[in-house]
């Protein structure tokens, strides 16, 4: 028996670790992941959860000491924001080569400068190259789904990897909706104890992060990507077992009124949900137009991607993220990358905007709509183009 | 079947080999020297969490490893933090009963560059946060590994790579950072200088370390014939010459409390250990008088300091 609780987004993600049983939290406060980390130190400190809090001095080690806890062999769990994420970087591609399965939520804000607080994807864009898996939530209960889901499939024998939990900073992690909470039995039921193959133990000596030469370096790097990519089966897999205990489910790309669509317009995280709205007042209108949900970014969804657009003629890609100086935005120009060659016949376009914060109304995802059209009859766009945004 | 531990004396000192042979440290290296004497004082039941430089490096090329104990390779900056975390991880484990209840001594290492520099942060966050392990640095006085850079604990006068002695320089301008008073005043159990020229007191002090529960400091002097312009044969002599001339005195801080180890009758010239050195070629007499002085200073601050905080 499931009930449902109003959660504000961060809360969604610090329940699920809790329920995961989390043996280890290190984190460091940011805002907006700040109250993440409040709730776990209160569970902690309050014994409704049985584990050490270790309030380190920086992100950088935060993710350093998931590191040291992970490869003893304990759950661990931490969250983050913008400059704290980005100062944790430099460690997060060791946590990802050490095959250590930490699960991090990520309350996604812009990076300064200018000095700020508020939500864009510039943080989670940065890390796409980590060996991370990485998913983005829309909504409050994919937020505690993915969390809690993100456990089990890390720790997967067949995956060991760590887990990258995206949610919108405030307009997830402080807005409160209701959430399905499962019962304790029925989570420890889907979540099986944690045991890495490698753990760090005197009685077994291993010696962790060897130095390489050329000679060796490529064949790892090669096969650690080969390993990445080969997750995504496994990750529905589990994604499905969750469905059939809790009955939601959940696919790397979600299709929204997509079938049969002339175009259709992709957005991560939680403004696809603005963007539904959109999608729903064009086809009252009489229009062809779909809406894909992108949640799983790392690893790549090729074919998820390729089944979605399947019939379509237009692809208008949003995306959150500035990428100075270089083509487009990340999203737009993974999706172009990704289907040059596959789907020549499909014409895609890519509009960037809500950058820190900045809110996108309906009325503006019909534009982007409208605009996504235009540049894909026209075919030709402007390297950067921005809605909502002056100048 | 071969004994178990070695009997020098009257000290007895484990026989087992925690650091194979077949590394790649230089010949003569004092750090080397050192991990392998700190590990037979630390023997099983631990795990080590090294930051980078020459000891994580010469010990570890793929395939083939050194490391007869749990180790592993942090980064430069987050040894204390890691430790933190496998420290914090495998007592909540046992806590929770998901991991037996064993006492395992949590080791992590680094070097001067790694602890008083890029890694002074973490691992004071470490100390602060009052997690069990030990902390040894193996201060050969500048980034060796990366070839002889200048570090915050590179002492006054002293040519490297990055402050080199030149035209216009006499090299390392500012003093040494002093380490040990800094990790004194966070307050933490044991904190203690050590030299492998003096390897029983060096070995006393690894295992006093990690008995006491808390954080403990090893602050220790570890000559790089390689940076030092010295020849490989000398690294003994050199330490020793450095703590009769009080360069590195080998003292104990215990609960705040102050223990000289080794006090020789008179201090020898600094000089003669300057001389052994070619990274000190270049300094005028002057510079040496000036040296000599700070030395002196240093030294009666100390004396002072256990004269008033004596340890029982
Ligand atoms: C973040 C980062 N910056 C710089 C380096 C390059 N680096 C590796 S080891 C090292 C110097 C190590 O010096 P120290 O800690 O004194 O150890 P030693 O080699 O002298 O034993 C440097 C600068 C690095 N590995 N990581
Ligand atoms: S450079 Fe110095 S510290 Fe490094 S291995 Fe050689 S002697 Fe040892
Ligand atoms: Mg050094």
């Amino acid at each position: 028996m499931s009930k449902r609780v109003p959660l504000e987004g961060s809360f969604a993600t610090a329940e699920a670790a809790r329920m995961a049983d989390v043996d280890v939290i290190a984190a460091y406060p940011i805002t907006p992941q700040s109250h993440i980390i409040e709730r776990m130190s209160e569970f902690v400190h309050n014994g409704e959860l049985k584990a050490a809090f270790v309030p380190v001095e920086s992100e950088h080690s935060a993710m350093s000491a998931c590191w040291g806890a992970s490869g003893a062999g304990a759950r661990t769990y931490t969250a983050t924001a913008s400059q704290g994420f980005f100062l944790m970087h430099e460690v997060l591609y060791f946590v990802a080569g050490m095959r250590l399965p930490v699960v991090m939520a990520v309350s996604n804000r812009a990076v300064g400068p200018p000095a700020n607080i508020w939500g864009d994807y510039s943080d989670a864009m940065s890390a796409s190259y980590t060996g991370w898996l990485q998913v983005f939530a829309a909504n409050n209960q994919e937020i505690f789904d993915f969390t809690l889901s993100a456990f089990r499939i890390a720790e997967d024998p067949r995956v060991l990897l760590p887990f990258m939990i995206h949610m919108d900073g405030f307009t997830l992690s402080h807005v409160v909706e209701a959430v399905f909470l499962p019962e304790q039995e029925e989570v420890d039921a889907f979540l099986p104890p944690y045991k890495h193959p490698y753990a760090y133990n005197p009685d077994n000596p291993c010696c962790y992060g060897s130095v390489m030469s050329p000679a060796t370096y490529g064949e790892l790097k090669k096969a650690q990507d080969v390993h990445v990519r080969g997750t995504i089966p496994v990750i529905k897999e589990i994604w499905k077992e969750f469905g059939d205990r809790f009955g939601r489910y959940y696919k790397p790309i979600d299709s929204y009124k997509a079938e049969g669509a002339k175009t259709l317009l992709m957005v991560a995280g939680g403004l696809s949900e603005t963007a539904k709205i959109a999608v729903d007042k064009r086809r009252e209108q009489g229009e062809s137009v779909g809406l894909l949900t992108l949640h799983l970014w790392r690893p790549f969804p090729f074919e998820d991607l390729y089944k979605a657009v399947e019939g379509a003629e237009n692809l208008v890609v949003f995306d959150r993220a500035p990428t100075l100086g270089g083509p487009t935005g990340p999203i737009i120009g993974e999706m172009k990358a990704a289907l040059f060659g596959v789907r020549n016949d499909l014409r895609v376009a890519g509009i960037l905007g809500a950058f820190c914060g900045r809110n996108l109304e309906v009325t503006e995802f019909e534009e982007v709509i409208d605009r996504g059209n235009a540049i894909c009859e026209r075919g030709s766009q402007e390297m950067v183009e921005t809605v909502g945004i002056r100048g | 079947m071969a004994p178990d531990t070695i009997k020098v004396g009257k000290h007895q000192i484990d026989a087992k080999e925690y650091l194979a042979p077949g590394h790649t440290f230089c010949t003569g290296c004092g750090e080397a020297l050192a991990i392998r004497l700190a590990c037979k004082a630390i023997g099983n039941d631990a795990i080590i969490a090294m930051a980078t430089g020459c000891s994580e490096v010469c010990t570890s090329p793929l395939p083939v490893t050194s490391w007869q104990l749990p180790w592993l390779h942090t980064l430069f900056e987050n040894a204390g933090a890691e430790i933190s975390g496998i420290e914090a991880g495998l007592k909540a484990m046992m806590r929770k009963g998901k991991a037996p209840e064993r006492d395992i001594k949590f080791v992590a290492m680094g070097g001067d560059g790694g602890t008083s520099d890029i890694g002074l942060q973490s691992l004071s966050g470490a100390l602060e946060r009052g997690h069990d392990f030990l902390y040894l640095c193996w201060d050969n006085e500048a980034y060796m590994n990366t070839g002889i850079q200048r570090s915050s604990a590179t002492p006054y006068g002293a040519s490297t790579t990055t402050a080199p002695a030149g035209k216009l320089s006499m090299g390392q301008s500012t003093q040494k950072k002093n380490l040990v008073e800094i990790f004194a005043a966070h307050g933490i159990p044991y904190v203690a200088t050590a030299s492998p020229s003096y390897p029983f007191d060096f070995i006393n002090k690894v295992k006093k370390g990690v008995a006491i529960k808390g954080p403990a400091y090893i602050h220790v002097y570890a000559v790089c014939p390689t940076g030092w312009r010295t020849t490989s044969d000398r690294t003994i002599e050199i330490g020793k010459l450095a703590t009769e001339t009080g360069v590195f005195p080998l003292y104990e801080i215990e609960g705040g409390k102050y223990r000289i180890n080794y006090e020789p009758k008179n201090l020898k010239p600094v000089e003669e250990y300057l001389k052994a050195q070619g990274r000190f070629r270049h300094l005028s007499p002057s510079e040496i008088a000036k040296i000599q002085e700070k030395v002196n200073e240093d030294f009666a601050l100390l004396k002072e300091r256990a004269e008033r905080l004596p340890a029982g």
